[in-house]
Parts: C-alpha cells; sequence; structure tokens
C-alpha cells in the first residue's frame, strides 16, 4: 500500500527484538509499528517504539493500534524529542490518502494524534472546554489531531484567517499561551488536555 | 440515624428516649440476666453435685456434660432475650450435626469452639455480671420506690414538709436513673454479642470451601475474559482492519463518485462501524490497559468514557494481585454506569487507596441519591463480585443524595 504512494518499504518485521534491529541496521525515515507485537501481546511494540525514541530522540514514529485508550498515546507522546509521534488507531488505515498523509506528517516532524483519542481527552476536560463555541471545539479537535491551520481550514471549509482566530480566542478561553509555532502549539494543546 | 439498640438509644434527644420504651427495655432485659445467672448457679451446682455423687457409677460423665452443654442453652436463651435491646438479630454459630442422633449432636456441640465461648460466657455472667445486673436493678427500682413512698412510711417520724417534696421528686430520679440502666443493659448486650456471635472459624468447612469455589470460578471467568479478548484482538479485529485496508486500496483504483466507487465506500464504512462496535465490546470483555498498566491507568480511561465529569483522586503506588484489580476496575465501571443511569448527577468522583493491606476505593456522586441494592440496580452483582475477593462493600445513598459506595478489598501479596 505505502508502495503504491511512493513510499520505500525497507523492512518489515514480526517482532518487537527484530523491529530495533531493523531500525539499527536500516536508519528508516519513519517507523510504523503495532502497540501489540509478539512474543508477549501485549504492548511490545509500544515499548520498542519508546525505546527507539529514547535511543535516537528524533526519529519519527507512527504507532498504530486498536485502543483508543490514551494511556498509551501519552506514554508516546512523552518520549523522544516530542516531534514526529504519531498515534492512530487502525481503522485509519482504511483511508488509505489520510493514512499516507499521516506518516508524511509524522516523517515531517510532526505531532499526529487519532481524533477518536482526541474526542475522548475532551470528553476528560469537560469543565474550560464546555466554554468554547461549537466551532472553537471542532478547531481544537483538529488542533490536537496535529493538522496545521491550513489543513484546519480546509477541513472546516474556512479561511485560514478564521481558523487563526478561532485558535487565538480558545487558546484564551483555555488560558495556553499563543505560539506562533503551530507545532508547539499542539503539544500545548495535548498536555492540557491530558490534564 | 436509625435506632437499632440500647446504645443508640442513648443518643436520642432526652424528651425522647425517656418517652421511648428503651429504658423498661433495658430494665426487663437486666431483670433477666440477673434472674438467669441466678437460675445456672443453682442449675450448675445440682448438676455438678449429681455428677460428683453419681461419678461412683458412669453415669456421672453426664451430669459433667450437661455442666458444659448448660452454656447452650443459656446461648440460646441470651440470643432470643437480645432482641430486648437490640434489633438485629444475633444467629446461631453452632453447625447443624452431621447425622440425626444424640451421639452425633453431643460430638458435634463439644467439638466446637463456639460451645465452649457459650460456657465461658455463662461462668462469667453466674459469677460476676448477674450480680451487677442485680445492682443495677436494685438501684434502679429501689431509689425512686422509697423517694415515692416516703411520706407513708416516715409518716409521724420526719415532717410532711420535707418527705412530700422527696416524694415529687419520684419523676426526676427515675429520669436520671434511666441512663446508667440503659447504659449498663447497653453494654452487657455488647458483652454478650461479642461472645455469643457466630465468628468466622464457626463457619462450615464446607462454606469456607465455597467460598473459595467460588473465587476460583471468579478466576477462571477473568482468564476466559482475557483469552476471549485477544481471541477478538488478533483474529476478527485484525481481519476487519485488513478489509478496510483493501477497500481503501480498491477505492484508489475506481474513478471517484463512479457508482463502483461509491458502493465500496458504503461497504468501507460498514467495516468501521463493525470495528468500533467490537472494540467498545473488546473493552467491556476485559480492558488491556488494565493488564498493561494497571488500576490507576484503566480507572482513569474509564472515566473518561463516563458521560459525567469524574474527578480522579487515585493514590495507588504499585500494581495490585490480578483478581483485586480486575475486580476494583469492575466496581468502578458498574458505579459509574449506576451514576449514569439513575442518579441524575453532574459529577462523580472516584478514589482510591491502600491503607494497610487493604485497597479502599470510594465512588461518589453528588445525585438524587436513594439508591438500593433491593431494586436490583447492578448493586448487588457488585457486592458478589467485591464478597468473592473477600472484600466488603458499603452504600451509603439517603434520598436527595450525595450517594457514596465504598469498597474495601484484602490485597494478600
Amino acid at each position: 500500500m505505502l508502495r503504491h504512494f511512493g513510499h520505500e518499504v525497507v523492512a518489515a518485521v514480526a517482532d518487537a527484538p527484530a523491529l530495533l534491529a531493523a531500525v539499527a541496521e536500516h536508519r528508516p525515515d519513519v517507523v510504523v509499528t503495532d502497540v501489540r507485537m509478539p512474543p508477549g501481546f501485549s504492548d511490545e511494540g509500544l515499548q520498542a517504539a519508546i525505546a527507539l525514541r529514547a535511543a535516537d530522540p528524533d526519529l519519527p514514529v507512527l504507532v498504530l493500534s486498536q485502543y483508543v485508550e490514551q494511556t498509551y498515546a501519552a506514554e508516546l507522546l512523552d518520549s523522544g524529542r516530542s516531534a514526529g509521534v504519531g498515534y492512530l488507531l487502525k481503522d485509519r488505515i482504511g483511508d488509505v490518502s489520510e493514512f499516507v498523509d499521516a506518516l508524511v506528517r509524522v516523517a515531517a516532524g510532526r505531532t499526529v494524534v487519532d481524533p477518536e483519542v482526541v474526542r475522548q481527552l475532551l470528553g476528560r476536560r469537560r469543565d474550560p472546554v464546555q466554554r468554547l463555541t461549537p466551532r472553537e471545539r471542532e478547531v481544537l479537535s483538529l488542533m490536537a489531531e496535529g493538522r496545521s491551520n491550513t489543513a484546519i481550514a480546509r477541513a472546516l471549509g474556512v479561511t485560514e484567517a478564521a481558523v487563526a482566530k478561532h485558535i487565538g480566542s480558545l487558546l484564551a478561553k483555555l488560558d495556553l499561551p499563543p505560539d506562533a509555532d503551530d507545532h508547539r502549539r499542539v503539544r500545548a494543546v495535548l498536555a492540557y488536555l491530558r490534564g | 440515624m436509625p435506632v437499632r439498640n440500647v446504645l443508640d438509644a442513648l443518643t436520642m434527644r432526652p424528651t425522647r428516649f425517656l418517652t421511648s420504651s428503651w429504658p423498661w427495655r433495658s430494665l426487663a432485659y437486666l431483670t433477666g440476666g440477673a434472674l438467669i445467672g441466678i437460675a445456672t448457679i443453682c442449675a450448675v451446682v445440682v448438676l455438678l453435685a449429681a455428677g460428683l455423687v453419681l461419678s461412683v457409677v458412669v453415669v456421672g460423665i453426664a451430669g459433667y456434660v450437661a455442666t458444659v452443654l448448660s452454656g447452650v442453652a443459656v446461648g440460646r436463651l441470651e440470643r432470643w432475650r437480645m432482641r430486648l435491646v437490640d434489633h438485629a438479630e444475633l444467629p446461631d454459630p453452632h453447625r447443624s450435626p452431621p447425622a440425626p442422633g444424640l451421639r452425633s449432636w453431643l460430638r458435634c456441640r463439644l467439638r466446637e469452639q463456639a460451645t465452649w465461648r457459650e460456657l465461658g460466657y455463662t461462668m462469667l455472667s453466674a459469677l460476676v455480671l448477674c450480680w451487677m445486673d442485680a445492682a443495677v436493678v436494685y438501684a434502679a427500682v429501689f431509689v425512686p420506690t422509697s423517694l415515692l413512698f416516703a411520706p407513708y412510711y416516715l409518716y409521724g417520724e420526719t415532717s410532711l414538709w420535707t418527705t412530700v417534696p422527696l416524694a415529687l421528686c419520684t419523676p426526676f430520679a427515675l429520669a436520671v436513673g434511666a441512663y446508667p440502666v440503659t447504659a449498663w443493659a447497653g453494654a452487657r448486650a455488647a458483652m454478650a454479642r461479642a461472645l455469643l456471635a457466630p465468628r468466622s472459624d464457626d463457619t462450615d468447612a464446607k462454606l469456607v470451601e465455597l467460598t473459595r469455589s467460588r473465587a476460583r470460578l471468579v478466576d477462571a471467568f477473568e482468564v476466559e475474559r482475557r483469552r476471549i479478548e485477544r481471541d477478538l484482538h488478533d483474529g476478527a479485529q485484525q481481519r476487519l482492519v485488513a478489509l478496510s485496508m483493501q477497500l481503501g486500496l480498491a477505492r484508489l483504483e475506481l474513478p471517484a463518485g463512479s457508482p463502483a466507487e461509491t458502493q465500496v465506500a458504503a461497504a468501507q464504512d460498514l467495516a468501521k462501524e463493525a470495528l468500533s462496535e467490537l472494540r467498545e465490546l473488546i473493552r467491556g470483555v476485559h480492558p488491556k490497559v488494565l493488564t498493561d498498566r494497571g488500576l490507576a491507568a484503566a480507572v482513569g480511561e474509564a472515566a473518561g468514557h463516563a458521560p459525567v465529569p469524574v474527578d480522579l483522586d487515585l493514590r495507588l503506588d504499585r500494581r495490585l494481585p490480578d483478581a483485586v484489580e480486575v475486580t476494583a476496575y469492575f466496581v468502578v465501571v458498574e458505579a459509574l454506569a449506576n451514576v449514569a443511569k439513575h442518579s441524575e448527577a453532574t459529577r462523580a468522583a472516584v478514589s482510591a487507596g491502600l491503607i494497610g493491606e487493604r485497597l479502599h476505593l470510594d465512588v461518589r456522586d453528588d445525585g438524587r441519591g436513594g439508591a438500593d441494592p433491593d431494586r436490583g440496580t447492578g448493586l448487588v452483582g457488585l457486592a458478589d463480585r467485591v464478597a468473592a475477593v473477600d472484600g466488603t462493600v458499603a452504600l451509603s445513598s439517603p434520598p436527595g443524595g450525595p450517594t457514596l459506595v465504598h469498597v474495601e478489598i484484602p490485597c494478600a501479596w
């Protein structure tokens, strides 16, 4: 599937130790792994991803998971140098072009979080989030998923200026510092949502 | 506060207490205690003497055995009398004999701890307590009576100016006397309860075995749930993901908007719906995060899924035994589901911590209260689950709220 979009898959491995070895050998641009891997089928894949990022904080890793549980996402986001991480539900693989797009964004050092996980995070921090207008909440969700202003504007069918305005007002409502660098802003939003 | 026994009665408003039946019940209880004690002394003396006299022949042993067993009779009488001063009934601590017939009954009774505790109680009450009962009753009856009749029997000795006011003091003396009488009756009943109530070692070995087998059943059930979770995750769910991906790839090959592409898109949506339903199902069967990260993380996730906002205060610095974690997790999930279904609460709070070797877990809400285990709101199932790991559930849910479910589970390491 990835080849279809012109990416080269340098290695496909079956378990966590093999993954660590393959990364050491190929120095890939981005690693895609499942949370659950042999031999133990618990969370070896996630642990391997965290170990990889501990060894090389700039290595982009996209973790695919069956679980909305944000505990896993949180651990991943806290690993490495807070750049180039993605946590997506496996369901997203079906939206082939979106998935590949997310992969490219992770490889480019951005943060991507699954909308489903973001929805759950929003559910946890109800009180201040309640004060947002529905439109601001939409913008916040898209922001937390790691999308750029341009992408948010496209998704909502509004101008980029309008998106910037919404972002400014929602950051103010949530007491978050305005930040021109939208990557750092995403991290702030995620950190806020995780409470 | 509901008044369940005499000690509770002492905390009532004095006006209510003095007009209630409690002081009279206490007096009756103590009078009975004194009489039974004296009767016991007579009976035991007679039995021992009979044993002594008859020990020349073998039958004498029966006298001694009867002495030992006098405790059983007294214990039964005491448990029955207890209802005068305590609404909570005392269950019988004795096992039922394994076979009919006097011999098996005797063997069973003489082997039980409860029998010997009852004998101890009987001796204690005959030698010490019954005399104190008698003293309290005597004082409680004598003082007001002598005051009341003072004008009569002191007539001619003392002027009426002194004796009539004394007689008028009688109600006051009664009121003052009601308190020590009731207090002593309460203390006496508490002592009786401590000695005569069943203890865990009185329960049948069968019952212990039953509890163990229930715990084993719960364990087996849990193992099975994990297996189902794994099978669903590694089987059906992966296939659905693969299906969705194949459909996605097929869509790329088809011209956008063509009838075929629309069909494939619809099929892909169905696959996605199936996936998210399956995901919810799997979480209900066994939450993976509980196995991987422990109770605090899993409860955090459960709170995230709850429809009302949940404040968390989880102080768990280590992983707990599997059975405890699973039970505690399902307690929280069930309690939060109840909050959402019945309470109309706007907030809930979950707190947990280890105190000594016990996990304490509280789930509160600010809803309308009135939760009733008898109305089958899942509370009974919850209590059963907790009981299987030797834990306890306490529920406080007055009408108007707030509701608190407090669970304690021992953590055997």
